[in-house]
């Protein structure tokens, strides 16, 4: 290991750096706007941040990374200046590097393993990640379409949400033909229709996925496989299959007046604002009027904190979460959390909905919560939330929103009735190769794990593509 | 781009569009709708899928022009296109053999109840038809539902053509028959507006008769993702998507169905008055700017720089 980096700083020197932070959108100048949050790091701030890396021999942070992005060699490349070096190494680890880099959950990944992190704050991984990717998306040439191998196959990638982008890039990075199914209209699944404009802008979405239909990615979008379609139809067309096809239909609290006007999904709530963009002037689809009105959202994750700073920046006079444990429990990225708060969104901690209440007319006009406490913790380790005698109490609400996870889509019983299921309803699938009980069809995704984060996703797309490519092998090669 | 083959007038605001949707076409069955979006930065609407031809690639749709959308969809001329159409969607319905079925059918209701009529027709069961709408001019699909009939009754609110009352008149007649033993009475699928649906179940409930009705929620996607099509069946949430769109009509609640229909009537007439207006504007401000800065790396020295 060099005691000196390629700025001449000693291993001393750069160990005294401090942490360069991004610099963020003015709290309350983006509370009204959907522009991005996180403006990044400038050149100079990533230079220096990847020069604080100690280039460990063993580099614990790669081990964090779901998809095994070599970090240590790339950050190298950033901090003699190769931003071009950079690129290569990371596209050649991640189909998605940009989006990566704003919505990976860093802090307990990557960032989480790094040395550093033991003594002072690991190195900025994701924003370097993020950086990189971005210049390299303004600066370089269209991705060099992948010449077909010979000896490769024919995959069909239903779902174009982050596990089956990164499982799609991969098989066509090995030279097969890839066609990805989207039910939806537009591409990116969650990460289109759940994710919010300030968390992940939709030029960066949409860049990422053209380099993949340059590298001869085929989309068909209304492609609504199971009800199309089954997987039998494409296993006659295709050599495998992988089911990415996201976590499906939305949880609700099951209290009364959960039907009432003015209740939605968080799905919901964020695909008419995302996906449609119903918040705009020009958008045909309508969205509950949201400015000067109390919203509450329930739930404790990402997506119901997207909610809040949704409904924020939609001018909400009140945006509060209610979230039945405290806050160190929520699953919601620490970052997020306070980003939200910065913004103005409340945050009414142990306390959990018993009923939604109507104004007369069908619509709502508040929630009755009872206050929570935590008690010894449940199988997963999390403190139980157990509600307060007496506790009950209402508050007064326009809009509400539910956040509280999803369930499989029924729709795959209907594109593979015979593929075996878990208890909850997931698809069973052989962790390692992610190869479902069926033949040539693999699966991978929160339709697998239940819902949980994009990295995740990719991380499983990516070891199915490594399994589906040795398939596809291992059979032409049997029937040649 | 999908697109028109034929268009069609069949009453005032009622169009039938033969449109190009191949994967659609192959695919799809009695009582499934598709999800289709007209123009970038339109909204998703489900249409019952009324006819398709597998070998054409082509689908049937039967649009009144009631909101923004199917007025646009209404004005589709054939060399046209819909920029969107998803499906199918929904689950198909069960078709079998019943005996005798009471078709009731209210508007444009007749367009989602004909496919799965005429599919009853072929399983060979006796259909008597009521039809409905509130004027004359408003019937549609007359001749297509007598011709897989054996009876068909017209019903109008205004007396201009048939019967004069409502569709449920007519169906208390058939159910007290039925009742009477004179004419059974084995099936009653319904389809059209919630409260008249919701009046047909009342009608057929006290005497048992199986009854079956087309929802029309609204929906978002389509495919289940967001639970804003949900309704209230035997007191369990159900999505219209992908349970639906046919449920049990004496286990419906179509007082709920019908509130959550009205959640945007404002915005929706405002949305369609708005359009108006901007169709009026000059074209450069229809690109709206959010504002944002494009979101932009941040500046970097060139190579050699760098280096």
């Amino acid at each position: 290991m060099s005691s000196t980096s390629p700025s001449g700083r000693t291993r001393k020197e750069r160990m005294a750096l401090p942490r360069v932070e991004p610099r963020e959108h003015d709290a309350t100048e983006r509370a009204a706007s959907f522009c991005e949050v996180d403006l990044g790091l400038d050149w100079e701030g990533a230079q220096l941040e990847a020069d604080r890396c100690l280039q460990c021999v063993r580099p614990r942070c790669i081990e964090g990374c779901p998809v095994g992005i070599r970090i240590d060699a790339f950050l190298g490349k950033v901090a003699e200046g190769d931003i071009d070096g950079a690129a290569q190494i990371i596209f050649d680890d991640s189909s998605l590097p940009a989006v990566c880099g704003r919505v990976c959950p860093q802090e307990s990944q990557c960032e989480a393993t790094c040395v550093l992190a033991k003594k002072d704050k690991p190195i900025a991984i994701g924003q370097l990640e993020r950086y990189v990717a971005d210049a390299a998306r303004a600066h370089a040439p269209p991705a060099q379409r992948v010449t077909p191998d010979p000896d490769g196959g024919s995959a069909a990638i239903v779902g174009s949400g982050p596990a089956g982008l990164a499982c799609a890039a991969d098989l066509a990075q090995a030279g097969h033909e890839v066609t990805v199914y989207e039910a939806l209209h537009d591409l990116g699944g969650v990460l289109a229709y759940g994710i919010p404009q300030f968390r992940l802008p939709r030029d960066v979405l949409r860049a990422e996925i053209n380099r993949l239909a340059e590298l001869g990615v085929r989309f068909e979008t209304n492609a609504p496989i199971g009800q199309a379609e089954g997987v039998d139809d494409l296993l006659a067309e295709h050599d495998a299959v992988f089911l990415g096809v996201g976590a499906g239909v939305p949880r609700f609290l099951n209290v009364p007046g959960e039907d009432l006007v003015g209740v939605s999904s968080a799905n919901e709530f964020l695909t008419r604002v995302n996906l449609m963009e119903a918040h705009r002037p020009d958008a045909d689809t309508p969205l509950p009027q949201v400015a000067g009105r109390r919203v509450l959202v329930f739930g404790g994750g990402n997506t119901a904190i997207d909610a809040v700073r949704t409904a924020l920046r939609l001018g909400a006079a009140e945006a509060t979460i209610c979230y039945r444990r405290s806050e160190e429990q929520m699953p919601a990225r620490v970052e997020e959390i306070r980003h939200a708060r910065e913004e103005g969104a409340q945050f009414a901690l142990l306390t959990n909905p018993v009923e939604l209440l109507d104004d007369g007319t069908g619509a709502l006009a508040g929630a009755r919560l009872q206050r929570m406490e935590l008690v010894e913790p449940d199988d997963g380790g999390r403190a139980r939330p157990k509600p307060i005698p007496g506790s009950e109490h209402e508050v007064p609400a326009d809009l509400a929103v539910v956040a509280v996870g999803n369930e499989p889509n029924p729709l795959l019983r209907r594109a593979a009735p015979d593929l075996e299921r878990t208890s909850r309803g997931t698809i069973a699938v052989d962790e390692e190769t992610g190869a479902t009980s069926k033949p040539r069809v693999y699966a991978g995704g929160d339709i697998v794990t239940g819902g949980a984060t994009v990295i995740l996703a990719m991380g499983a797309g990516r070891r199915a593509a490594a399994s589906m490519d040795r398939e596809i092998r291992a059979a032409k090669s049997g029937a040649a | 781009m999908f697109p028109v083959r034929e268009a069609q007038t069949l009453a005032p605001d009622v169009v039938r569009l033969v449109v190009e949707a191949p994967r659609v076409a192959r695919y799809q069955h009695p009582g499934q709708f598709v999800i289709v979006r007209v123009r970038e930065g339109g909204e998703r609407i489900p249409l019952t899928i009324a006819g398709a031809d597998a070998e054409a690639g082509t689908i049937t749709l039967i649009i009144q022009a009631v909101g923004l959308t199917t007025r646009l969809l209404c004005t589709l001329q054939p060399g046209q296109a819909i920029l969107d159409v998803t499906g199918p969607l929904g689950a198909p319905s069960e078709v079998g053999y019943e005996g005798r079925v009471a078709v009731v059918a209210g508007g444009v209701g007749s367009a989602i109840a004909y496919p799965r009529a005429a599919a009853l027709a072929r399983a060979g069961n006796e259909l008597v038809t009521i039809l409905g709408a509130r004027t004359a001019d408003l019937l549609t699909l007359e001749d297509e539902l007598a011709s897989v009939s054996a009876s068909l009754r017209v019903v109008t609110d205004d007396g201009s053509r048939g019967r004069r009352g409502l569709v449920t008149d007519v169906l208390a007649d058939d159910v007290e028959a039925a009742a009477a033993g004179i004419a059974p009475l084995d099936l009653v699928l319904t389809a059209g507006p919630v409260p008249m649906m919701g009046a047909v179940a009342d009608v057929t409930r006290p005497h048992g008769i199986p009854t079956v009705a087309s929802l029309n929620p609204l929906m978002v996607d389509g495919t289940g993702m967001c639970g804003g099509c949900r309704v209230q069946v035997a007191g369990a949430t159900a999505f219209a998507c992908v349970d639906g769109p046919e449920f049990d009509a004496h286990q419906v609640d179509f007082a709920l169905l019908h509130r959550r229909n009205q959640a945007y009537r404002d915005q929706e007439r405002a949305a369609a008055e708005a359009a108006q207006a901007a169709a009026e504007a000059a074209q450069a401000e229809a690109e709206a700017d959010d504002g944002c800065a494009a979101t932009q790396p941040q500046p970097r020295p060139t190579l050699r720089e760098a280096r």
